[in-house]
């Protein structure tokens, strides 16, 4: 895991299975069950990412960079 | 698997006096194969009706929206117009859609249900002071969301006249001709640019001042693109809760046993509204083609690239293959996931803000009047891509 790497995580808790993340970033997310699921253990930082972590209606994505919570992104 | 080339049938189905899933579906449903059908404008496309189905063409990103702005789009009135962030695919969508995303999640909206609650109570003690009989949609059902999203944007809610008639129109399949439609998109996007230049002048504590930031100080998003999304919010947000607040309560009248148990367990509520999402067929008929952007089978048809799919929703959540017993209302079933806010990246929006609204909406009008009855004919909206009573009288 270089330094540069995020992880990306769904809460089964909160997810509400809309589809939203699968739907846009499939190379990061599957829909395949009743919770969304990351498919990859670390990602390149991509703003996509971001923005579907920010679109989530439950908010139950997070983007993690080390220990700082990148996304969703707070005004 | 079938790729044949059949005489296609007309649609929609359903007809817009009633909530009615027309039997049409129920037969088509069990059929091998996805069914060739014609709106009434527009090219031949393929409907699915089933669950497992409708949930691949919706989330899978092989199916395009955006691909329909360059085809002849399956449709049921003539004019043939942008649909805004409805009409965009990955990554543009997600960018768009993550600046108002944040108003609408499920905590954001959560904050305001002491607000909603309020206003239920406030529209009830007026309906209850005027006497019965009362017409629920305009005395209950309309101001309800219609203050919401007003206040969420920053619309002035004492213009609803005046954008009641546009968003009306926005929604309407009827003889409108492709200009007039244009017109009336023009007028509505002119009142939005208005209000957009005052909030500018003086920001306010709203969602419009959040998308008016994110266009000027971050250049996330185009001016036509702000004013879109605040007409897309504005009109979305309010026609269809308006709609389903009296469909669910007309249903739950249609339903007696599950009213009682309702009233009983007022706790049910959060889980009577998403049976009432899932048993409710809200569209007249399916819209917002998606179009295969390569060769893909579903349900057994090789769907051709460039070829448009259709999904009836409330067809595929009556699905029996899905839900146990799909006819039967139950307002305490479980495993509830029905496509009411459809799937996949455009997924409604306002979904939490709907249930939100939905369940004040019927847990205070329930628990106001044990006697609630209908105290004449329903008038039904017609050529409206949403149904849903125009007037729906109430006693109690």
């Amino acid at each position: 895991m270089t330094a540069m790497t995020w992880t990306v995580r769904v809460d089964p808790q909160l997810c509400l299975a809309s589809g939203m993340c699968a739907g846009a970033a499939p190379d990061v997310f599957a829909l395949d069950g009743e919770h969304a699921r990351v498919l990859a253990d670390g990602i390149e930082p991509d703003e996509r990412v971001l923005d579907v972590a920010d679109a989530c209606p439950a908010q139950a994505i997070t983007v993690h960079h080390g220990s700082a919570v990148v996304g969703p992104r707070r005004d | 698997m079938t790729t044949a080339d059949t005489t296609p049938l007309a649609y929609p189905f359903n007809t817009s006096d009633g909530l009615q899933l027309a039997e049409e579906y129920e037969r088509v449903r069990e059929l091998p194969g996805l069914l060739r059908v014609q709106l009434p404008y527009g090219e031949p496309a393929w409907l699915v009706t089933r669950y497992a189905d409708a949930r691949l063409v919706l989330g899978d990103q092989r199916f395009s929206r955006a691909e329909g702005a360059s085809h002849d789009e399956p449709r049921q009135s003539e004019g043939q117009t942008d649909s805004g962030i409805l009409g965009m695919d990955p990554p543009d969508h997600t960018r768009l859609r993550s600046l108002v995303a944040r108003a609408f999640t499920v905590r954001q909206v959560e904050k305001l249900r002491p607000q909603v609650r309020e206003l239920t109570a406030s529209l009830l003690d007026d309906m209850e002071a005027a006497g019965a009989p009362a017409d629920l949609v305009d005395a209950y059902a309309l101001p309800l969301p219609v203050a919401v999203i007003c206040r969420m944007l920053g619309v002035p809610a004492e213009d609803r006249p005046r954008f009641r008639v546009w968003s009306d129109a926005a929604l309407s399949t009827s003889s409108l001709t492709a200009a007039e439609f244009e017109a009336n998109r023009e007028e509505l996007r002119a009142y939005m640019r208005e209000l957009i230049e005052r909030h500018r002048r003086e920001p306010q504590d709203d969602l419009m001042t959040a998308l008016i930031e994110a266009r000027d100080g971050g250049d996330r998003l185009s001016e036509l693109e702000l004013v879109d999304l605040c007409v897309a919010v504005l009109v979305a947000g309010h026609e269809t809760t308006a709609s389903q607040i009296p469909n669910f309560t007309l249903t739950l009248l249609d339903h007696p046993d599950q009213l009682a148990q309702l009233r009983a367990r007022p706790e049910l509520v959060a889980g009577a509204v998403e049976e009432l999402l899932r048993f409710v067929p809200l569209g007249s008929g399916a819209g917002q083609a998606r179009y295969a952007t390569e060769d893909i089978e579903v349900g057994g048809t090789l769907v051709r690239a460039g070829t448009p799919v259709l999904v009836a929703m409330g067809a595929a959540n009556r699905d029996a293959l899905r839900f146990t017993a799909p006819g039967v209302l139950d307002i305490a079933r479980e495993g509830n996931q029905h496509l009411g806010f459809g799937h996949g990246v455009h997924h409604c929006l306002g979904a939490p803000l709907a249930r939100l609204e939905l369940q004040e909406a019927l847990s205070a009008l329930i628990a106001r009047f044990p006697g609630l009855k209908l105290a004449g004919d329903v008038t039904w909206k017609s050529e409206m891509l949403v149904r849903g009573p125009r007037v729906m009288p109430v006693a109690w």
